[in-house]
């Protein structure tokens, strides 16, 4: 059981929100807790997402974007405030992890809110002092849908790729195979792939015929077509 | 005991006697994979069952369609919480493919195309609870979701079900497999809800 510290927007869809978990036992970079809600009549809904935060601190990030149809999302972007109880199942997912024992240099590829957990990789590479080089190619709509913006406004080792609208100098539209290609670390590179399963499904597919060796390549599909 | 949640009062309730604890219906077919979906083509595929004894009993595509086949209409539950009901697959039973096999053991590894593995006891794909399924919905099996072939144990959760199936390996003890090694549940009933260990 979690209580809600602050929230603060990310983007005009999506939040932080930051819950204090007096008991948490820590975590590594990329793993996600499952938040589960519940209605005055004893309904339950129960989804996944990944912490931004990572390291013993008790004081959890999450971002969360809201999906207009959705049933859960909504009311943590819309209705959630500091004070509040979050029930809190985690930490989960031991695979799509980044620890500094690993040696490769690494290439995180992002879609949207996708972005989450690859942040707390950024965040825990920083602080652990790894020479390993460790980059991010971020595909999202519009500058202003970037989530942690000033955070990673500071850093050099990222390239957007927007897909609606940016700067007059950027290319827009989809990623392709070619743009993909130009952008990520050498085959060789260990590669965290995260987003909508589609943007998920493309990226991974490409990166294998691109030559990058399909086990070095670790994916966390969020949902979606 | 769980509180309840400030203002939340959740959409549709899905009063499905049908659905598992913690699951919600879904329309769409999601996918849960932990890497790049492999491409299987067909003309090389094979499926091994292996026995203690190192004997393999071996197929290979073309054997597999001349098996005998079986409609299986089931519900299907994945882990991370969506569950589809009334899906119609295509495949064939894995106790033909063990009609010949003898094995004293009483637990399996099932391999899959890509490296991946998860575990199962013999006894769960057995008697008519599990398939070899290559069509969904009267189409072939999308790579996405396991094509060509992928196992259909559907009274566990669906990670059980490993995608671009290979082969089967007969082990003495319940060892876990890499969904299991990575947390979720060494058996995985999804009326138990036996998510993670
Ligand atoms: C391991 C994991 C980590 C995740 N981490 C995050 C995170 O950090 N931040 C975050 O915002 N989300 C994250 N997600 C997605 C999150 O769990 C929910 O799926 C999402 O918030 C939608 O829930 P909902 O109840 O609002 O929508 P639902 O009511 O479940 O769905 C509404 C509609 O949207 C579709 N849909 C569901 N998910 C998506 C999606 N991701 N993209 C597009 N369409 C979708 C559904 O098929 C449905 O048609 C994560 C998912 C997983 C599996």
């Amino acid at each position: 059981m979690g209580t809600v510290a602050s929230t603060s927007a990310e983007t005009p869809s999506g939040r932080s929100i930051w819950i204090d978990v007096p008991d948490w036992a820590g975590n590594i970079a990329g793993q996600h807790v499952d938040v589960r809600l519940t209605a005055p009549d004893g309904y339950q809904a129960t989804r996944s997402y990944s912490l931004a935060s990572s390291g013993p601190s008790p004081r959890l990030q999450l971002a969360v974007d809201k999906l207009p149809d959705g049933e859960v999302s909504p009311y943590l972007v819309d209705d959630l405030r500091a004070g509040d109880m979050l029930e809190l199942r985690g930490p989960l997912g031991g695979w799509f992890v980044w620890s500094p024992s690993v040696e490769q240099p690494v290439q995180l590829i992002a879609g949207g809110s996708g972005v989450v957990p690859l942040v707390a990789m950024i965040r825990a590479h920083a602080a652990s002092g790894s020479t390993a080089p460790m980059q991010l190619l971020y595909s999202v709509r519009t500058p202003d849908d970037r989530f942690f913006a000033d955070e990673l406004e500071k850093l050099d080792n990222i390239t957007y790729a927007y897909t609606r609208s940016g700067p007059p100098d950027a290319t827009i539209g989809r990623l392709t195979k070619e743009r993909l290609a130009a952008a990520v670390l050498p085959v060789g590179s260990a590669v965290f792939v995260c987003g909508p399963t589609g943007f998920v499904e493309a990226v991974a597919s490409w990166l294998v015929d691109l030559g990058h060796d399909a086990s070095l390549i670790k994916t966390e599909r969020f949902g979606g077509a | 005991m769980s509180i309840f949640t400030r203002g939340f009062s959740g959409r549709g309730r899905d009063n499905n006697p049908a659905l598992p604890p913690g699951q919600y219906l879904t329309e769409d077919f999601p996918v849960l994979s932990a890497g790049p979906t492999p491409n299987v083509d067909t003309d090389t595929w094979e499926f091994t069952i292996t026995t203690e004894t190192g004997k393999v009993h071996r197929w290979n595509w073309e054997q597999l369609m001349a098996l005998p086949t079986e409609d299986i209409h089931t519900d299907i539950h994945c882990v991370t919480r969506w569950s589809k009901l009334g899906t119609t697959w295509r495949g064939v039973s894995l106790d033909t493919l063990f009609a010949d096999v003898e094995t004293e053991y009483d637990y399996v590894m099932e391999h899959s195309y890509g490296g991946y593995t998860t575990n199962a006891p013999y006894e769960d794909l057995r008697d008519g609870k599990a398939w070899i399924a290559h069509t969904f919905e009267g189409e072939p099996l999308d790579p996405e979701h396991g094509g060509p072939a992928r196992l259909l144990v559907p009274h566990l959760y669906f990670w059980k079900s490993a995608k671009w199936i290979r082969g089967l390996t007969m082990m003495a003890e319940d060892d876990p497999g890499f969904w299991e090694q990575n947390g979720y549940h060494i058996y995985g009933d999804p009326w138990q809800e036996q998510r993670y260990w």
